[in-house]
């Protein structure tokens, strides 16, 4: 931002809607797949590679008429939890928060155990969310206790 | 634990065990008593475990429970296609307790959360068995006079065996010195590993049965089956190298006891079972014991 002599958007501001600001940059298109936004009516605005306070280069994602409800809250958490949700109504921002990792994840990401009954039963996969030493999140089904890591997190 | 369902070992507190334990040597004293002749005791077997079938039935027998339940889910609703969900919501009207097992991970959590009646997972897939966890404790105990401060030497299939992973994660409390014989392929995990870690336990891995048996005060072997192997050239070279005889047994510990959850194939040869320090058939009778004490400390009778 230092460079340009004018404060203006880089991505255009929305009237209504959510705002997904400070995705770090290789994640811009990792989100997008798993709120599916790749494949909604809305209009969508991204910008990436980014100049950032917070990061190098951030990632930013704008989606016109459209509110997270939690669980796909969750899903942000799990692969960009630097990230931050604003939601504008009437170009004013209404509600603005940084996207926490939760506790506990219910229904967002499918246990990596083949034989775990939640793969095999109507039965909505539910995990306690664990942190490695080097911060790296892990899920821990709460049904068959096996652990589904970060390059095996498959989102429904 | 009045009305606690038991999934995994951990449901219940180290305290809670040696309750468990001390009840269960009151049993062994006196098991035929009619203390639950008012009860129903269901037990689901969807998939077929004999033997951990009749230790549950025998234990409710001997206390005078009836018994109601499927040994194989081909003769169940389950063929028809009925949840998991139902069958629990069902049979839960006609029990007072449910004793489970299935072969799906996360079974029994799932059953236990949605059941009006406490739940005994009898082994949910891989995961967990904490009924034989319990008797393999008492039967320690009951060797040895005490849990604490002792050697134990795992034997065989330490990757895939959840009974080993559950004992050893609950031996972890008890001041163990771990000894680990395993061919290379079928050591422990990592992630059973890390309990004995976090303790700051000693353990020590060895390749070769014979350097660890003069060493230790529990020998609990394991079945090594071939189609863990990836490359079966490998299953033939090791598949006689952790096969106990009595002659091996000569510099053992006078306190020395074998254990093995059974069924055994070949992993001990028929001429150690006259040794005194054979002690796997007791050990399978002590959890007729064990599964007493815990139908009546869940059904809140003792």
């Amino acid at each position: 931002m230092e460079n340009q002599p004018r404060k203006e958007l880089v991505v255009s501001a929305i009237e209504n809607g959510t705002v997904l600001d400070h995705i770090p940059a290789k994640s811009v298109f990792h989100v997008m797949k798993i709120l599916a936004l790749d494949n909604i009516e809305n209009q969508v605005l991204i910008g990436t590679n980014l100049d950032s306070k917070k990061f190098d280069k951030k990632g930013i994602i704008k989606v016109r008429d459209k509110f997270f409800i939690n669980k796909e809250v969750n899903k942000i958490a799990l692969i960009a939890p630097s990230a931050t949700l604003i939601e504008i109504r009437n170009y004013k921002v209404t509600y603005k928060k940084q996207v926490k990792t939760p506790t506990e994840i219910t229904g967002s990401v499918k246990c990596v155990n083949p034989n775990c009954i939640t793969n095999n039963e109507n039965i909505s996969s539910k995990f306690t969310v664990l942190k490695n030493p080097d911060g790296e999140l892990k899920l821990q089904c709460h049904y068959c206790e096996k652990i589904t890591d970060r390059k095996n997190m498959k989102f429904i | 634990m009045k009305n606690r369902s038991l999934v995994s070992i951990n449901d219940f507190s180290k305290e809670e065990w040696i309750k468990i334990l001390d009840l269960a040597s009151e049993f062994e004293k006196n098991p035929t008593q009619k203390i639950l002749e008012d009860y129903v005791v269901a037990t689901l077997f969807f998939e077929p475990s004999t033997r951990t079938r009749l230790s549950f039935e025998s234990a409710a027998s001997r206390l005078s429970a009836k018994i109601v339940g499927f040994s194989d889910s081909s003769s169940s609703s389950v063929k028809k296609g009925e949840s998991l969900n139902d069958t629990i919501l069902t049979v839960s009207n006609y029990s007072d307790i449910i004793v489970m097992r299935h072969p799906q991970e996360g079974s029994a959590r799932f059953a236990s959360e949605v059941s009006p009646v406490p739940v005994i997972n009898a082994g949910d897939g891989a995961n967990q068995h904490p009924t034989q966890t319990l008797l393999d404790l008492y039967s320690i105990r009951k060797t040895q006079g005490k849990l604490n401060d002792l050697n134990i030497a795992f034997v065989g299939d330490l990757k895939y065996g959840r009974t080993v992973h559950s004992l050893v994660a609950a031996l972890c409390v008890f001041n163990t010195t771990f000894h680990l014989v395993s061919p290379v392929e079928l050591k422990l995990p990592s992630y059973v590993k890390k309990h004995i870690k976090d303790k700051n336990l000693t353990y020590h891995q060895y390749t070769n049965l014979k350097d660890v048996i003069p060493e230790v005060d529990i020998l609990y072997m394991t079945r090594i089956q071939k189609e863990r192997f990836s490359d079966p050239i490998e299953y033939e070279k090791v598949k006689n190298a952790y096969i106990l005889e009595n002659s091996m047994l000569d510099n053992s510990k006078d306190n020395l006891k074998i254990l093995h959850p059974l069924p055994r194939v070949n992993e001990i040869h028929e001429d150690v079972d006259k040794n005194p320090k054979a002690y796997y058939f007791q050990q399978a009778q002590n959890g007729v014991y064990v599964r007493q004490a815990l139908l009546t400390s869940i059904l809140g009778v003792k």
